[in-house]
């Protein structure tokens, strides 16, 4: 019943930012497989994959429909942390300097030592709070990522138009970019990331919490101490406080979740695979 | 200076003798140009002015008199000035001189032609005769030899001058009328100027000519007066019916210098064979061969007309078995002259002539008595059925396929699925090219031989004979010789598209290989194309992005600094806009050949790559690390948790099932224990 917990959980994420993971998800793997199937074309793999998706042309429809969905996203994102800022916040200063921030501050080179030190067995483990450093590395590489590859992406998408204004070889330099820049997400997202959240021991082997919202109160006090004990001397843990999802929701939840790490976990392989054997 | 001395006192020396009076007397002028040595001056040049008073004598102008041709020296006084006007023969001969200067030699003259005859050319000067005098070069039996001076293969006049007809002199030797004159001095035999008259000799295409069209069957009809009365084979079918609205020629049929040569004895008759070959059980006592034939098979064959003899010549015919002297086998080259020459030069040709039992001979393709032609659906060279008739020695396994070493394999096969094989045998397009089309019918030879028609440098025009526009563009391209002027060997047809496996260019499977065509010898370009977007989908197996023609051109392909070039400066827009609608000239500056390798040409591609690498190196590497510094503490905060988790479940089942430890009171005490776990790791 460990692994089936019922009863109290903490709510972590709210539903948009669920949604939103979701759909970036899916988005972000179609991307993946469609455009690792051009940068990859000299592998049996990536023609297989392109015959997968029906030729390819509908693998360039799909990757740029899935672009399409990856921007709307991002739109998504920065329209609701305005309305956030306006809701919660009242001011970007308050949203930026404040103590839930996602920006880089001196706690997290504090807790970023901490960890160096934990990890070689030299002090305790930080009382890591709202965000983590790996979990706000994690979003600005996105952040940053979406703005490279997006940007870089349309002029290869309309090269006629941009070279309206640039010269013709901007377009080897875009397209370069994108697609380096786009190893280098997928490469990261599909093992740092996977392992920082999903495959490390303790949530191993796959952490709902991103999909559910909610991770048993336990888990929670034990993962982000920080935070709990915030919460607590604010008294506002019992605002977070919900009911877990019924089995049947959590075990759609996990075939999602599975599904798609098992897709990027193959894309890695593949990767690996194209960039050792079949480099050129 | 010398022999002007030496005319000058041979002069004064004369006119002393003579008194000084007119020379007006023949002999008089005989007195000086009896003498051997006397010479005279003409355009500069010394040449001898003697006259053999014997020979004038005995010529036909015996009688006229010396200043009747040299008109200029008319009541001159003697000695006379060196340079003279040429004798001038048509002030008697005028009707003859109308004619020459109408006719070919007289144009000649007029235009100034060094080559051109004159009169005496063909005559001679002073010694001329009659025409019948066997004396005369004019004399029947020499005029061949007399026109050979300047019409025989060789001359300057048959090399320098537009003479349409070859080997005249050797043909017409070689024909009945040469024979008749030449072999059999029949003096009545026809000469060259029988057919083109002695004097206004002119073109074939002149309407006023002896040998033009309208003319000819008059001009034979001089001797062969009574031909329509008993000429049978009055048209060649095949002229009838491509060209009904005209009449043949006679030189339609006879060829001008080529007229009929007999090869086979006349007079045995068909039937006296048939009289032992009819029998169906007939054998040959050596081999015991059937030498039965079927009069059907001849009579429905090509040569339904042509006598058993004339094929199976040596013949006797005094003898009661006539063919007991024919030694020789039939020699199809006897009549086909011109096809058993390249015969002969063939691969085929040659194995035979070695004897070799693999080299096949006239029959093996067409047959004996049966023989078609090749636009007889049923002969075996009938295009459609050509590449099964190849096949019977070509295909694998069969004789010819045994003794070939090459690299072409499954010729068959791979022909029957090619464009052109489709073409024949699924859409029956009997142009279609078949072996002979390519490979020529009777001279076959293997495509290293030079004189071959699928050596290198004779593919284009081989395959021009059909893609003629194709071989033009060709021709003009960078892969032609005359253009790239290299020493490395340059691509033809064969090259980008095989031999036998030829297939339409809007085939997929050809769009994907040309690529890995050209990378043959364009190596390095081929693979910066699949680094760039265009190479990548194609090398994904699809074709609609660029492929090396799409921008450099198939056929025309120049290079890019030639301004006829598809990749010029003034085209290169437009080549991009075949795809790129709207392309702007910056966007031509994309570079479809880049790499990121080349630092010196691609500076750019070269550092963001670097650049980009670094990024990504630096990024795995820290956070690699970081999570390999993680994963054993990880590790140990799961193993722990599981310890927990079970001693709990341990403690809950022996409480019995109690209720889960969820109650609120519990909240603010659970915060120590990841406390009190931090403190004891780092002890």
């Amino acid at each position: 019943m460990a692994h089936e917990p019922k009863g109290v959980h903490f709510e972590r994420f709210t539903r948009l930012n669920r949604v939103l993971h979701i759909v970036m998800i899916v988005s972000f793997l179609s991307l993946a497989l469609t455009g690792m199937t051009l940068k990859f074309s000299y592998t049996g793999w990536a023609r297989f994959l392109a015959r997968f998706f029906g030729g390819f042309e509908s693998a360039g429809y799909v990757h740029r429909m899935a672009a399409v969905l990856m921007i709307i996203t991002f739109a998504t994102h920065v329209t609701d942390l305005v309305r956030r800022k306006n809701r919660e916040f009242g001011s970007w200063r308050a949203l930026i300097f404040g103590p839930d921030t996602m920006l880089f501050n001196g706690k997290d080179l504090r807790e970023f030592t901490g960890s160096i030190k934990w990890f070689l067995g030299k002090g305790p483990r930080p009382r890591y709070g709202r965000w983590t450093y790996w979990e706000k590395f994690d979003y600005f590489a996105v952040f940053w990522g979406m703005l490279v590859i997006g940007s870089t992406g349309l002029m290869l998408w309309f090269p006629e138009l941009f070279t309206r204004v640039m010269p013709g070889w901007f377009i080897n330099v875009a397209t370069i970019i994108h697609s380096d820049e786009a190893l280098l997400a997928v490469g990261f997202i599909f093992t740092v990331h996977f392992f920082n959240t999903h495959l490390r021991p303790e949530k191993f082997p796959m952490d709902l919490v991103i999909f559910t919202g909610r991770m048993p109160l336990e888990e929670f006090k034990a993962d982000k101490p920080g935070e709990y004990e915030e919460l607590v001397k604010r008294g506002e843990l019992e605002k977070h406080l919900v009911e877990a999802y019924p089995p049947i929701v959590l075990r759609g939840i996990r075939a999602f979740g599975y599904t798609a790490l098992t897709i990027g976990l193959l894309i890695v392989l593949w990767i690996i695979y194209a960039m050792l054997f079949a480099y050129r | 200076m010398r022999p002007i001395r030496i005319i000058y006192l041979l002069a004064v020396a004369a006119a002393l003798l003579a008194g000084g009076v007119r020379a007006q007397e023949s002999s008089e002028c005989l007195d000086c140009h009896e003498d051997r040595e006397l010479t005279g001056k003409r355009n500069g040049r010394t040449i001898s002015v003697f006259v053999d008073a014997a020979k004038l004598k005995s010529s036909i102008h015996a009688t006229v008199d010396c200043i009747d041709c040299h008109a200029d020296l008319a009541g001159k006084e003697l000695p006379h000035a060196d340079e003279l006007q040429r004798a001038a023969c048509g002030s008697c001969h005028d009707d003859i001189q109308a004619l020459h200067a109408k006719s070919l030699h007289g144009q000649a003259i007029a235009r100034n032609d060094p080559l051109a005859p004159r009169c005496q050319d063909c005559h001679g000067s002073h010694e001329v005769v009659r025409v019948k005098d066997a004396r005369s070069p004019v004399a029947p039996l020499r005029v061949p030899f007399l026109c050979g001076k300047c019409h025989q293969e060789g001359a300057t006049v048959q090399r320098q001058r537009t003479i349409h007809q070859d080997n005249i002199l050797e043909n017409f030797s070689e024909s009945i009328h040469g024979e008749g004159l030449l072999k059999k001095g029949l003096i009545v035999a026809p000469n060259c100027a029988s057919c083109h008259t002695a004097h206004s000799i002119l073109k074939h295409t002149d309407p006023a000519s002896s040998i033009a069209r309208a003319n000819i069957a008059k001009t034979c009809t001089q001797c062969h007066a009574e031909i329509e009365a008993v000429h049978r084979k009055v048209i060649k079918g095949e002229l009838w019916e491509k060209e009904s609205h005209r009449l043949p020629a006679c030189v339609d049929c006879h060829q001008p210098h080529k007229v009929r040569k007999v090869f086979y004895d006349q007079g045995m008759a068909d039937k006296d064979c048939m009289r032992c070959h009819s029998d169906a059980t007939m054998k040959a006592t050596a081999d015991g061969r059937s030498l039965a034939v079927r009069p059907d098979d001849l009579s429905h064959s090509r040569h339904a007309k042509v006598s058993c003899s004339q094929c199976h010549s040596g013949v006797s015919l005094s003898r009661v078995r006539a063919c007991e002297t024919i030694v020789q086998k039939v020699d199809c080259a006897s009549c086909h002259a011109e096809v058993g020459q390249v015969y002969q030069g063939s691969t085929h040709g040659q194995l035979t002539a070695k004897k070799d039992a693999n080299g096949p001979t006239c029959k093996e393709c067409h047959g004996t008595h049966t023989i078609l032609g090749k636009t007889d659906k049923n002969s075996a060279t009938f295009p459609t059925n050509v590449p099964r008739l190849c096949a019977s020695c070509h295909r694998e396994g069969e004789k010819a396929a045994k003794r070939y070493k090459g690299t072409q394999h499954d010729i068959i096969e791979h022909y029957t699925e090619s464009t052109h094989g489709k073409g024949l045998m699924k859409s029956g397009l009997t142009v279609t090219a078949t072996c002979t089309n390519c490979h020529t019918a009777h001279g076959v030879l293997p495509k290293k031989d030079p004189a071959s028609s699928v050596n290198p440098k004779n593919i284009a025009g081989t395959c021009g004979r059909c893609h003629y526009g194709i071989e033009e563009k060709y021709e003009k391209s960078i892969h032609a010789t005359l253009v790239g002027k290299t020493k490395q060997e340059l691509p033809v047809c064969n090259d980008c598209h095989s031999a036998h496996t030829i297939r339409r260019a809007d085939d997929v499977g050809f769009k994907l290989d040309i690529m890995t065509k050209c990378g043959r010898c364009h190596e390095k370009i081929a693979d910066s194309y699949f680094d760039t977007y265009h190479g990548k989908v194609s090398q994904l197996g699809y074709t609609k992005t660029a492929k090396c023609y799409d921008c450099h051109g198939s056929h025309d392909i120049l290079p890019a600094d030639d301004p006829k070039s598809h990749l010029s400066r003034a085209n290169v827009l437009k080549t991009c806009q075949k795809c790129h609608e709207g392309a702007t000239r910056r966007f031509a500056g994309y570079l479809t050949h880049a790499t990121h390798h080349d630092p010196k040409k691609y500076p750019f591609l070269f550092y963001t790559f670097w650049g980009m690498t670094s990024l990504l190196i630096g990024t795995f590497l820290v956070g690699g690390l970081h999570t390999i510094l993680w994963f054993p503490r990880a590790l140990q905060l799961r193993r722990e948790r599981d310890k927990a988790e079970r001693e709990t479940e341990a403690a809950g089942a022996a409480g019995g099932a109690g209720p889960e430890p969820t109650d609120q009171a519990a909240v603010p005490e659970t915060p120590k224990t990841p406390e009190a776990k931090g403190e004891s790791d780092g002890a």
